[in-house]
């Protein structure tokens, strides 16, 4: 149920009661933390364990961890990871078999039961999750798997208070401000000696948590500067994509000589299907024990960059390059819109920062469209 | 969860009768476990199939919507799966989930003719239509079965077809694509028997299902007689594998087969079957 | 001669033909029936006539010295068949047998070739349905080519 309380002030200090509150009342808390030179999402038991006074810088094909003179807790954007890999994780499994005799006994085990508090989720990626929902749930048929650990989530939203190289979030609408989806969302506000947080509740799940923790009114002026900090986010975005009319241009241009440009440098290694937090094409996998008496099937994620992905039987349909990354870009900003009631696309950059040969969306996107 | 909440969960079937059909597909006949519920279908819908630690195959329903207590399928060997499905024998159990997708339009093509083209394998999933209107045959008009084979030996259901040949109130026209000089049938391919056999176009439901090409070629040779393009059913073919528009495979543009489709008003496909690699 | 201008103006090749080419033309055909099994067109036999199908069904085959005879096509009636009289040297490419009895009506192809040289009116139409008529199987052909079903 969506409510909204009056903004409050959490000290900076204090942050760490907010992840043992949490996990006090039972939950796994995730959250942004260094690995490989990457702020990565994973288990967090304490705020030490947050990127601490770093962020990161992210073009085309590029991203590097760099230290900051204060110690922001959430002043980056967003790594590799997305909250996808919980709530749809990577390889997971459907079920299994027992052979009895020669009869069958399919065993169901949508029973993952954690109860995730996902800490530092960005406005951009609330909205990857809605959109997952829909895939998920809010369709014909439901993912029991999914909707199991979707149901038990508590979110701990962060607006964004500075953009990303390879941002553009406000051009596509989802952010960075959190709107809807969380049960707290705070703005890291660091001015002079003072860190402190605004935080807003917006489920009765946020308002019991935040009820005990050390708070305080927000006053108008601390309002002011958060709200200010955010709109330079806003401003300061890398990228941006017209979206007008964008369905209708993409579906007009499937033959555009630009995609067999794109081709040429894609290489199709589907590190942008795999970093995107709304990309949901997977396949599965059939094994059977040395016994041969038990068999399981996983669900694995897969990517419309490979060939055998549009493979029936005689070849595939998709051979050449330039199709497949047709299929990705038309679908995620054109043909998702007819089937979800929303682009697949909410601005976050991963798919350019991670590209290899920094392959970037928003460019191939004006080529296609010939700037429209 | 119990099946009927969870689509991603096989129901265990029982194969209780196996026929071959040509020298590489059979016909398999499946019945649901002691106790079971039957898995009721409309014509043209598939099930995953599948077989114990090989995986799963989407196969078109072909046997009669009014006696969903056996599910027929039949099966043209060409993978891993179909290959191990072949391998079964009576009284071995199959994995079944289904049945998926969109059906042809039957009941609303009452008072109208019908008329179905098809080729090789594509017979199977029209055969449940010709059941449906078989049982109803007085609701329609003409009812014409144009259907394409590579070779006389290559086609489906020789026996049931000649019985439909024979019938008075049946159009039956079976073509190959090449035989030796003792076969008295014709030579030639599917599309090119439209223009000469007897229906009122614009008072006509035409169901296709076939090769991409040939759902080409009859439709072009459909519209030349004046059928109107949102009178064209075509069933689509793409990588399927869930069955339920969540896994992205079988994507036909906005369309997920699986679940969109496969049967589709040709409107709906038109643009999309003309781009390459979609 | 009254039949025969019925026969050629109820056939589908002849749709629309004016009145005096039907006349002309008239003057070229005769009535021929063939029983089933009999090769009524053989390869490289000197290629005189073409024939409107009125009645039944033919075999074009092609002899393939370890397979035996191959049917490439099956024609029925309202078609036609053979266009080897047009151009030189005249001669059958394939064998037709009536698959089953067959009614045809022979249209002589010299004099057929007269009447268009002195008429190129008519000529143009004859044309205009025989270029109609390859160009349908040419096109079925190169389906056929694709082996469809075994895809």
């Amino acid at each position: 149920m969506k409510r909204e309380d009056p903004p409050v002030i959490l000290d900076s200090k204090h942050l760490g009661l907010l992840l043992e509150s949490l996990k006090k009342s039972g939950y796994l808390t995730v959250g942004p933390t260094v690995r490989d030179g990457a702020i990565v999402i994973d288990e967090i038991d304490k705020v030490t364990q947050l990127p601490v006074g770093l962020t990161d810088t992210q073009e085309g094909g590029t991203y590097r961890l760099q230290s900051r003179k204060d110690a922001a807790f959430f002043a980056y954007n967003v790594g590799p990871h997305s909250w996808k890999k919980f709530l749809f994780p990577p390889e997971q499994r459907l079920w299994t078999l027992k052979k009895n005799g020669t009869k069958f006994q399919f065993v169901d085990i949508a029973d993952n039961t954690t109860r995730y508090a996902f800490i530092g989720v960005r406005a951009c990626e609330l909205q990857a999750m809605s959109i997952q929902d829909r895939v998920f749930q809010n369709g014909h048929f439901q993912d029991s798997h999914y909707m199991n650990v979707r149901k038990n989530i508590f979110v701990v939203a962060v607006n964004c208070t500075q953009a990303g190289g390879t941002c553009f979030c406000t051009s596509m609408g989802t952010g960075p401000e959190a709107d809807t989806g969380y049960d707290l969302a705070l703005t890291e506000v660091i001015t002079g000696s003072l860190h402190y947080f605004v935080v807003r509740s917006q489920s009765r799940n946020g308002a019991k948590v935040l009820e005990a923790l050390p708070h305080k009114p927000a006053t108008a002026a601390q309002l002011k500067t958060a709200n200010e900090m955010i709109a330079q986010a806003e401003h300061e975005m890398g990228r941006s994509l017209k979206t007008h009319n964008l369905k209708t241009l993409l579906y007009e241009n499937y033959e555009h000589p630009h995609w067999e440009a794109v081709a040429s440098r894609c290489l199709t290694c589907a590190n942008c299907t795999m970093v995107c937090p709304t990309c949901f094409c997977s396949t599965v996998e059939d094994v059977t024990d040395l016994t041969g008496e038990n068999a399981e099937r996983w669900r694995k994620w897969d990517s419309c960059f490979s060939q055998e992905f549009s493979y029936v039987h005689g070849g595939s349909v998709r051979v050449s390059a330039k199709s497949r990354y047709r299929q990705w870009l038309t679908h995620k900003l054109g043909t998702w819109v007819e089937q979800f009631g929303t682009s697949g696309c909410v601005g976050c950059g991963r798919c350019i920062t991670w590209c290899p040969v920094g392959i970037d969306i928003t460019e191939e996107v004006r080529r296609v469209t010939n700037g429209k | 969860m119990n099946h009927a909440d969870n689509p991603l969960l096989p129901r265990e079937f029982r194969v209780s009768k196996i026929a071959r059909e040509t020298h590489d597909s059979f016909t398999m006949e499946l019945d649901p476990a002691k106790g079971a519920k039957a898995l009721h279908f409309a014509s043209g819908q598939f099930n995953m199939l599948y077989a114990f630690g090989v995986g799963e195959a989407p196969i078109s329903i072909s046997g009669n919507p009014g006696n969903p207590r056996t599910l027929t399928h039949t099966i043209r060997v060409v993978g891993p799966v179909t290959k191990a499905l072949h391998g079964l024998g009576i009284g071995d159990w199959v994995g079944v989930r289904g049945p998926f997708g969109t059906n042809w339009p039957v009941r609303e093509s009452m008072g109208k003719d019908i008329v179905i083209v098809t080729g090789g394998i594509g017979l199977a999933p029209l055969r449940p239509a010709m059941y449906e209107i078989m049982e109803n045959r007085g609701k329609f008009g003409n009812v014409v079965l144009l259907y394409g084979a590579r070779t006389p030996n290559d086609i489906l259901y020789e026996r049931e077809v000649k019985k439909w040949r024979s019938q008075f109130d049946l159009h039956v026209n079976v073509t190959v694509d090449r035989a030796a000089g003792k076969w008295k049938g014709n030579v030639g391919v599917v599309t090119t028997l439209i223009p000469n056999v007897h229906f009122d176009p614009y008072q006509a439901t035409a169901l296709i299902c076939g090769p991409e090409v040939m759902i080409r070629y009859t439709v072009i040779e459909l519209r030349k007689r004046g059928v109107a393009s949102e009178n064209i059913f075509v069933s689509m073919e793409r990588n399927m594998k869930c069955g339920i528009g969540h896994c992205g495979h079988c994507q036909l543009g906005p369309h997920f087969v699986c679940k969109d489709g496969p049967v589709f008003r040709y409107n709906q496909v038109k643009r999309l079957l003309d781009i390459r690699e979609v | 001669m009254q039949t025969m201008r019925t026969y050629l103006e109820e056939h589908p090749f002849f749709e629309g033909l004016r009145d005096e080419h039907l006349e002309l033309l008239s003057g070229c055909a005769k009535n021929i029936r063939v029983e089933s099994d009999e090769y009524f067109i053989r390869t490289g036999k000197e290629a005189n006539y073409f024939y409107l199908i009125r009645h039944g069904k033919a075999a074009l085959e092609l002899y393939h010295p370890n397979r035996g005879p191959i049917i490439v096509q099956t024609m029925h009636a309202g078609e036609v068949l053979g266009w080897s009289w047009l151009l030189p040297p005249f001669q059958w490419h394939f064998d037709v047998r009536a698959v089953e009895f067959m009614r045809l009506v022979a249209l002589d192809g010299e004099c057929l070739r007269t009447k268009c040289e002195e008429d190129h009116e008519l000529g143009y139409e004859i044309l205009k349905r025989f270029t109609h008529i390859i160009t349908a199987r040419l096109h079925a052909t190169r389906i056929q080519l694709l082996d469809l079903y075994n895809g």
